[in-house]
């Protein structure tokens, strides 16, 4: 019987140890943002790479499942002859899941995976060792300004994919399907309410934080050579799609 | 990537994404940066299902929003309303909670009334309709009593 419980105990408690070292990990990263030498420049790259180069992958994304909304809500819709709220269907859908939710999975398809890579590569390389023995503390250079970008970067390409997202369902709903555009968007703007809004910017700030931190921790702490980067690299992708899925119901059931 | 090219690309980036997100707060949020306005509330037996955010209208022309919703101690609904500024309603005003289609959003309809006292900014509407139930008038009907 043992035999059983024992890897199970082992499994759980390795796995609280994790979680407790990825917050401190979190929260000693974050410090490091109000401790001088200030580096502006590696905050812009950090954007330039979370953010910038996500904008394409998250138009295409936004655009397509504005577009799938709009041609599913219009067939079930029509069936009630309630077309015209088509706007506020799609409108609400985008802004309180679809938006925060994919636009998490995708950054952290295309820049978390690559957090994981270049860190784990700069673990295993040494580099990291190298910038602190030049007193560079590598917390701050390398893993600080990831964080940020993601909690900048994040709620930013939410909201370009809810507005994407609601163009693309105009394009098939209005100009493709023939409801009315006055229909489509005041039907929006009557059922979008303020919390809608900020709900969404909340998860997309709490997404943004939580792939940025897997991904750097699962990099930082690689080991065993360039295996090691690869299974780091596939456990980054998994736990937080995981983490950003099981975070968004958490999130939801506060806010709605 | 050359200083420039990447100031300039970040600086796009973060453009765009405010302006999303400014189009968002508020133009859909109804983020109001002048929360000033004509403010009144009303009391409803039953608001069935009303929201903060709700349209008001006159005549069918949108005039405002209901700002919040609170139970009073006589457990009623107490709506408070912020509507247009200029706009007058007098005491014998009527307020309704109406719903658009069968199955639409609910709104409050308002007759602005003609007394010739005018309800002052933060008064009281005193004649409230309450929401028309479905299932209450089915339940008329099949009791025969319409």
């Amino acid at each position: 019987m043992a035999i059983f419980i024992r890897p199970l105990g082992r499994w759980v408690l390795n796995w609280v140890q994790e979680a407790g070292a990825m917050l401190l990990f979190l929260l000693q990263g974050l410090a490091l943002a109000f401790v001088p030498p200030f580096r502006p420049r590696r905050l812009l790259q950090e954007i330039n790479l979370i953010g910038v180069k996500s904008t394409l992958i998250v138009l295409l994304t936004a655009a397509f499942t504005g577009m799938v909304l709009a041609l599913q809500g219009y067939y079930t819709l029509r069936k009630y002859g309630s077309e015209g709220a088509l706007g506020s269907a799609v409108a609400l859908s985008l802004i309180r899941e679809m938006g925060p939710v994919l636009t998490a999975l995708m950054v952290s398809a295309r820049a978390g995976s690559a957090v994981t890579a270049e860190i784990g590569i700069m673990r295993i390389t040494e580099q990291l060792d190298a910038l602190d023995t030049m007193a560079v503390n590598p917390m701050q250079y390398v893993v600080m300004p990831k964080l940020l970008a993601g909690l900048i970067a994040v709620p930013l390409l939410t909201a370009i994919f809810d507005v994407v997202g609601i163009l693309g369902g105009y394009l098939v709903g209005v100009v493709l399907l023939g409801v009315s555009s006055g229909a489509y968007f005041s039907g929006m703007v009557q059922s979008v309410v303020p919390l809608d809004i900020n709900g969404g910017i909340v998860k997309s700030l709490v997404f943004g934080l939580t792939i940025i931190m897997v991904a750097s921790f699962k990099g930082y702490y690689t080991e065993h050579g360039a295996e090691g980067v690869s299974r780091a690299t596939n456990q980054t992708v998994v736990l937080s799609a995981v983490l950003v899925l099981a975070w968004d119901y958490i999130l939801t059931s506060f806010f709605m | 990537m050359k200083r420039g090219n990447l100031e300039l690309v970040v600086g796009i980036f973060v453009l765009a994404g405010l302006a999303c997100l400014a189009y968002l707060a508020v133009h859909l949020g109804k983020m109001e940066f002048f929360g000033h306005g004509y403010q009144v509330y009303a009391n409803f037996d039953n608001i069935s299902g009303l929201k903060d955010g709700a349209s008001v209208e006159i005549a069918g022309v949108d005039v405002g929003r209901v700002e919040s919703i609170k139970l009073t101690p006589e457990d009623q609904a107490k709506l408070v309303l912020r509507l247009q500024p200029g706009l007058k309603l007098y005491d014998d005003a009527i307020a309704s909670i109406r719903t658009k289609g069968i199955i639409g959003d609910k709104f409050v309809k308002l007759s602005p009334g003609s007394s010739g006292k005018v309800i002052p900014n933060g008064g009281r509407i005193r004649d409230t309709e309450s929401a028309v139930e479905w299932e209450d008038l089915i339940a008329k009907y099949i009791q025969g009593k319409v």
